[in-house]
C-alpha cells in the first residue's frame, strides 16, 4: 500500500466529460490494498466506465461486504454513496435500498469469500427476484485478508501458495447465475481492460441483474505456478467468447466489422451491445446454451471470458412487484395513508 | 520502437529538464534537495562546483532551466498559471544560509606545473578558466583594465541587484586558488602577449562596446545622450551620481531594464522605456522587465526612433514613428509605418541600450586568427578553440552577447581544451561527464527523496518596499526567500532527477503502474512506429522534445511505453508495482572539468 495521497496534479489533455467531469473526478481514496492487487484494476475500470457513460456520481450507490474487494469502493467513486454491509448480506442491504430508491444506479462490489461462501444465501436470492443492480464479483479464488486459504472458487486440484492441493469442488458463480435467471452475466479479468470497461458499461446500462464475475489474481496468495486464478494462468487459458463494443444511445452506430460476425443487442434505454463473436458455437441470447458452452469449455480447462448471455428484455424486481414509478423514499403521509374509506374498501374486499 | 538503452548518459541527463538546459549542466534537483533539508553549504557547493558563481547567479542568471523546468508543463491546465520552480532564487538561498565554506574549496597547488596561462579580462569565463587551471598547478595570469575583478557583473549589472560583497566573495575564492590578478592592465596587443611565453592564451574580454544609434540630432544633443553600457559602468565608479528628471531608455533588452531602474534611482522621475518592436518581442527577460514595471516605469512599443529633437545645443526629446508588425508574402514579420502621426515625447537625457557589439581592436590581423564577417573569431564551439591552437576564446568574447551561465560553460569547456592541449592530447576527444543511477528504495514504500509531490504555486521573492529602494542605488530589491518559505519552494521541486527505472523480466503487467499513475504517463500497449505509438498512449504524447522510454517485448508480446513529458517522479508506480519492475533511482550526472579525469584512460592510469 502507498502512504502518500495520489498527486491532485493531471495530464494537462485530461479530457472532461459530458457532465464536466475528468476521469480523476471519479477517483476515490488512494487504495490500501497489497501493490498489483487485481481489485485496483477493476477500481481503475470502474471509474473509466462511469467517466466514459457521464454518470453523476451522486446518483450511485456502491455497497459492499466484507473483505479486500468489498473494501475497494472506498477506492473509487468518492462522490457517490456507499455502504458496508455486514459480511455477506451487501445483496439484502442492496435490495432493500432499491426499494426505497429506484432511481439510483446500484453497484454491487464482492469477493468470492463474500458472496460465494458466506454470503452464498444472499447472493442467490438476489439474483433470483431480478433486483436492477450490476453485481461485480472480484473472483481471486482465495481469502487474502486472512492470509491465503482457498475460498470457494478455489478450482479443484489447484495449488495452494504453501503446495497444499485443493480437494473440493469449486463454485462456479458464473453457472449459479446463469441458472438463478441473472438476465446478464459476464466474466472478465482484471488484466484485460479493454474487455472489462465496456463489460462494466454494458452492465451499468443493463435493467434487471447483471452478474460480473472478474477473475482478480490476488498477487500476495494466489499468483503463484499451480494457482488456477495467477495473472500468467488466466492469461493462457483465457478463452473470450467475444468482444463487446457498448455503444451508448447518443453515439451514431457505425459498422466497422464484416457483417455476420457481428451481434447487435438493444437494451430498454436504446444503447446496443455489439458483441463480436470469437466462438461459433455460442449463442448470447440462449441461456441453456449458454450454460452448456460455458460448462463445456471449462470442462476444457479454459477460462471463459466476455459476455456470456443477456436478455435485453428482462423485467426487475419493481415490475415484478409491480410498484409506482415514483422511488418510495419520494411518497408522502399522502400516497402512503390513503385513508380510512379505502382500508375499509380494501377490508371489504378480503371478507 | 527499439528499447530504450538507458546507459546512454543523454537519456536521463534530458529527463532532468532544468540540468539539460543550463549550459553548465549544473545537477539542479541535488542542490534543491540539500536546500529543502537545510544543508544550504552542501547545496552551495554542488553550485560552486558546476557554476563557480552561485551568489551572483543567483541574482543574475539568465534562467535557462526555468523555462524548461518540468513544474511549468505539469501545472498546464492544473491551476491559475504553470509555474516552473524558483530554481534561480533557490540557488541564491544556499548563498544567503551557508557556513563559511573556504575549507571545503580547493587549495591552491603545492606544486606548480611549469605551464603559464594568459586570460585577459576578468570576468566569468576567465575566471572560470582561472579556477579550473589553477589548483592543478597551472600559472594563470588574468589580465584586467580594471582595478578589480569581476568584469560585467561588477561594472554593469546595478548594485541594487547585485551587492558587491557577493562579487567581492566569489571572485575571492577563484584569486585565492593562487591566481595571479593583474588589475588595471589593459591588453593593447595580442602579438606582446603572445610574445612573453604564454602557454596558452584565453580572450574572456567580454563584449564590450555598446551599439550607437545614428539618426538626426545624435551629435548636436551629444551631452545627453549616453550608451547605456558605458554609462552604467560610469554610475558604478561613480562619475555619474545623477540623470534628469525626464529619461527616455532606448531598447528592450536586459541592460535596458538595469538602465532605466537605474535613472529612476539617480534622479529619474519620468522615466520609461520605448522600444522599436513589441513587447512580447522584447529580449529582456520577463522577470526583469516586471521589475521595471513594478517601480513605475512604463514600456511603450512599436515607436522607431526617427530624431533626437534639440534647441540651443540641449536635448529637448525624441521623435518617434508609429509602426505596426505585418508579415511580408514570405511569411517574414516585418515593422510597417501606420501612418499615424510621429510621437514626440520629451525628455532631459536618453540612454540607448540597443546592442553590444564584440572589439578587438588589440588583436592583430596577422597573428592566424581569422574573424568571420560580423567580426567575431572563428572559434570551434565545442573546444573554443580558435584558428590559432594556443588561443582559445570564451563568454561574450567568442560568440556575442549571451550570460553569466554560458561564460561559465565556456570557461569549464576551454580549461579542458587547454589541459589537453598542454598534455599533448586531442582536444577535440572530449570527456563524458559522470554518471551514477542508485536506487533510492530505503524500505517498502520508503524513498531517499520526498516523494509526496507539493500542490503549492510559486512563491514570490519578496521585494524591499520601494519607497526606500528607489532612493538608493545600493540598496538590494529582492530580499531573496527565508528558509522557511525557500523549503516551500524547494518542495515543488518534482525530483526529475530520480529516475523511474523499468525491469522487464521481472513485470508481470498487472496494470498496477498504469492505473495509479497521476498523469497517464505509462501505456502496456503493442509496439510500432514512434509516431503511431505516441497516438494511442493512455495520454497522448504530443511534446516531442521529450522521450518515450520502451521496454523490450514482455510476456504478452506487448512493451511497457512510458511518455517523460509530465512525470511527477512521484514514484507511485514503484510503490504500486507488486515485483520491483519499478524502481526510483537517483541520476547524478557531473560535467568533467579540466584535472585527472578529463584526459585519456591511458594517461589517468599513469596519473
Amino acid at each position: 500500500m502507498t502512504y502518500i495521497a495520489k498527486p491532485k496534479l493531471h495530464h494537462p489533455t485530461l479530457a472532461c466529460n459530458a457532465i464536466g467531469f475528468t476521469r480523476r473526478d471519479y477517483e476515490g481514496k488512494i487504495s490500501t490494498l497489497c501493490a498489483g492487487c487485481g481489485h485496483d484494476s477493476i477500481s481503475a475500470a470502474i471509474i473509466q466506465a462511469c467517466w466514459e457513460l457521464d454518470i453523476e456520481p451522486h446518483r450511485v450507490a456502491k455497497l459492499s461486504g466484507i473483505g479486500c474487494s468489498s473494501k475497494t469502493p472506498d477506492y473509487f467513486l468518492g462522490q457517490s454513496h456507499g455502504f458496508n454491509t455486514v459480511h455477506g448480506r451487501m445483496p439484502s442491504v442492496l435490495t432493500g435500498a432499491n426499494l426505497a430508491n429506484r432511481e439510483l444506479i446500484y453497484l454491487g462490489v464482492s469477493g468470492d469469500g463474500d458472496s460465494a461462501s458466506i454470503g452464498i444465501g444472499q447472493f442467490v436470492h438476489a439474483i433470483r427476484r431480478g433486483v436492477n443492480m450490476v453485481y461485480i464479483v472480484e473472483n481471486n479464488g482465495v481469502y487474502g485478508l486472512t492470509k491465503g486459504q482457498f475460498s470457494a472458487t478455489a478450482d479443484l486440484g489447484s495449488k495452494s501458495k504453501k503446495g497444499v492441493v485443493n480437494t473440493d469442488s469449486p463454485l462456479d458463480l458464473v453457472g449459479l447465475a446463469l441458472q438463478l435467471g441473472a438476465s446478464f452475466v459476464a466474466r472478465g479479468f482484471s488484466g484485460d481492460k479493454k474487455q472489462l470497461v465496456p463489460l462494466i458499461k454494458a452492465a451499468i446500462k443493463h435493467r434487471g441483474p447483471a452478474v460480473l464475475d472478474v477473475i482478480s489474481p490476488c498477487v500476495a496468495f494466489n499468483n503463484h505456478p499451480g494457482s488456477t486464478k495467477s495473472y500468467d494462468y488466466v492469461r493462457e487459458h483465457n478463452e473470450a467468447a467475444n468482444r463487446l463494443d457498448f455503444i451508448d444511445v447518443r453515439d451514431e452506430i457505425v459498422v466497422d466489422y464484416a457483417a455476420g460476425e457481428l451481434i447487435d443487442i438493444t437494451q430498454h434505454d436504446g444503447s446496443v451491445l455489439r458483441l463480436r463473436k470469437l466462438h461459433a458455437n455460442h449463442d448470447p441470447h440462449d441461456r441453456v446454451a449458454a450454460l452448456a458452452y460455458v460448462h463445456e469449455r471449462q470442462a476444457k480447462g479454459e477460462v471463459v471470458t466476455g459476455l456470456l448471455y443477456v436478455d435485453a428484455e428482462a423485467e426487475d424486481l419493481h415490475r415484478h412487484l409491480n410498484t409506482v414509478p415514483t422511488p418510495f423514499h419520494r411518497l408522502g403521509a399522502k400516497e402512503l395513508s390513503p385513508g380510512a374509506a379505502t382500508l375499509a374498501k380494501i377490508n371489504a374486499a378480503l371478507r | 520502437m527499439k528499447p530504450t538503452d538507458i546507459r546512454v548518459p543523454d537519456y536521463f541527463h534530458k529527463v532532468v529538464d532544468c540540468q539539460w538546459a543550463c549550459p553548465a549542466h549544473t545537477p539542479v534537483p541535488e542542490y534543491i534537495r540539500l536546500i529543502a533539508a537545510g544543508r544550504y553549504s552542501d547545496a552551495y557547493l554542488v553550485n560552486w562546483k558546476s557554476n563557480v558563481f552561485p551568489g551572483i547567479l543567483g541574482r543574475t542568471c539568465d534562467r535557462p532551466c526555468e523555462p524548461a523546468c518540468r513544474r511549468g508543463r505539469v501545472e498546464q491546465n492544473n491551476g491559475e498559471k504553470p509555474e516552473p520552480v524558483a530554481i534561480c532564487r533557490l540557488k541564491r538561498v544556499a548563498a544567503d544560509f551557508k557556513d563559511d565554506i573556504r575549507a571545503r574549496l580547493p587549495k591552491p597547488a603545492t606544486k606548480q606545473n611549469g605551464k603559464r596561462i594568459a586570460c585577459v579580462g576578468a570576468g566569468p569565463a576567465s575566471l572560470t578558466v582561472a579556477r579550473d587551471l589553477a589548483p592543478l598547478g597551472y600559472h594563470v595570469v588574468v589580465f584586467e583594465a580594471d582595478a578589480k575583478a569581476g568584469g560585467f557583473m561588477r561594472t554593469q549589472v546595478p548594485r541594487f541587484r547585485l551587492p558587491e560583497k557577493v562579487i567581492d566573495e566569489e571572485v575571492g575564492y577563484i584569486l585565492d586558488l593562487g591566481v595571479e590578478f593583474r588589475g588595471n592592465t589593459r591588453i593593447d596587443s595580442l602579438r606582446d602577449l603572445l610574445a612573453q611565453g604564454f602557454d596558452a592564451v584565453f580572450v574572456g574580454s567580454g563584449a564590450p562596446r555598446g551599439r550607437d544609434l545614428d539618426i538626426p540630432g545624435r551629435r548636436e544633443a551629444a551631452a545627453n545622450i549616453h550608451i547605456g553600457l558605458d554609462w552604467l559602468a560610469s554610475v558604478y565608479f561613480e562619475h555619474v551620481k545623477s540623470i534628469g528628471k525626464r529619461v527616455i531608455v532606448l531598447g528592450g533588452g536586459n541592460t535596458a531594464m538595469d538602465c532605466c531602474r537605474s535613472a529612476r534611482r539617480l534622479g529619474g522621475e519620468d522615466v520609461k522605456v520605448i522600444v522599436r518592436s513589441g513587447f512580447e518581442e522584447m529580449k529582456a527577460s520577463p522577470w526583469e522587465k516586471e521589475d521595471a514595471m513594478h517601480e513605475g516605469i512604463p514600456i511603450l512599443n512599436y515607436l522607431v526612433p526617427k530624431t533626437f529633437a534639440h534647441r540651443d545645443g540641449k536635448l529637448i526629446g525624441m521623435t518617434f514613428e508609429k509602426v505596426r508588425a505585418e508579415r511580408d508574402a514570405k511569411g517574414r514579420r516585418q515593422l510597417v509605418p501606420t501612418g499615424e502621426p510621429d510621437a514626440f515625447f520629451e525628455c532631459d537625457d536618453v540612454l540607448i541600450a540597443i546592442g553590444q557589439e564584440n572589439a578587438f581592436p588589440w588583436i592583430e590581423r596577422d597573428l592566424g586568427i581569422r574573424f568571420d564577417e560580423w567580426g567575431l573569431p572563428v572559434v570551434d564551439a565545442t573546444t573554443l578553440q580558435s584558428t590559432h591552437p594556443t588561443v582559445f576564446f570564451g563568454g561574450d568574447a567568442a560568440f556575442g552577447p549571451k550570460n553569466i551561465i554560458w561564460a561559465v560553460a565556456h570557461g569549464h569547456e576551454a580549461a579542458v581544451s587547454i589541459d589537453k592541449l598542454l598534455n599533448g592530447e586531442d582536444i577535440r576527444q572530449r570527456p563524458e561527464p559522470s554518471v551514477s543511477l542508485i536506487s533510492q528504495k530505503m524500505g517498502i514504500h520508503e524513498w531517499s527523496y520526498d516523494n509526496d509531490v507539493s500542490a503549492d504555486a510559486r512563491y514570490a521573492v519578496p521585494w524591499r518596499e520601494k519607497e526606500k529602494t528607489l532612493k538608493s542605488i545600493i540598496v538590494e530589491v529582492e530580499l531573496g526567500f527565508d528558509p522557511a518559505t525557500a523549503f516551500k519552494e524547494a518542495e515543488r521541486c518534482l525530483n526529475c532527477d530520480v529516475q523511474t527505472v523499468f525491469t522487464r523480466d521481472v513485470c508481470i503487467e498487472c496494470d498496477a503502474c498504469v492505473d495509479i499513475c497521476p498523469m497517464d504517463c505509462i501505456t502496456f500497449t503493442w509496439n510500432d512506429e514512434e509516431t503511431e505509438l505516441r497516438q494511442r498512449l493512455t495520454a497522448p504524447a504530443r511534446n516531442l522534445d521529450q522521450a518515450l522510454y520502451v521496454s523490450d517485448t514482455l510476456k504478452t508480446g506487448r512493451v511497457m511505453v512510458k511518455d517523460e513529458d509530465v512525470c511527477l517522479h512521484c514514484g507511485l508506480c514503484a510503490e504500486r508495482c507488486p515485483t520491483g519492475a519499478w524502481d526510483m533511482r537517483k541520476f547524478l550526472l557531473e560535467m568533467t572539468h579540466a584535472g585527472p579525469a578529463c584526459h585519456k584512460p591511458a594517461r589517468r592510469e599513469a596519473a
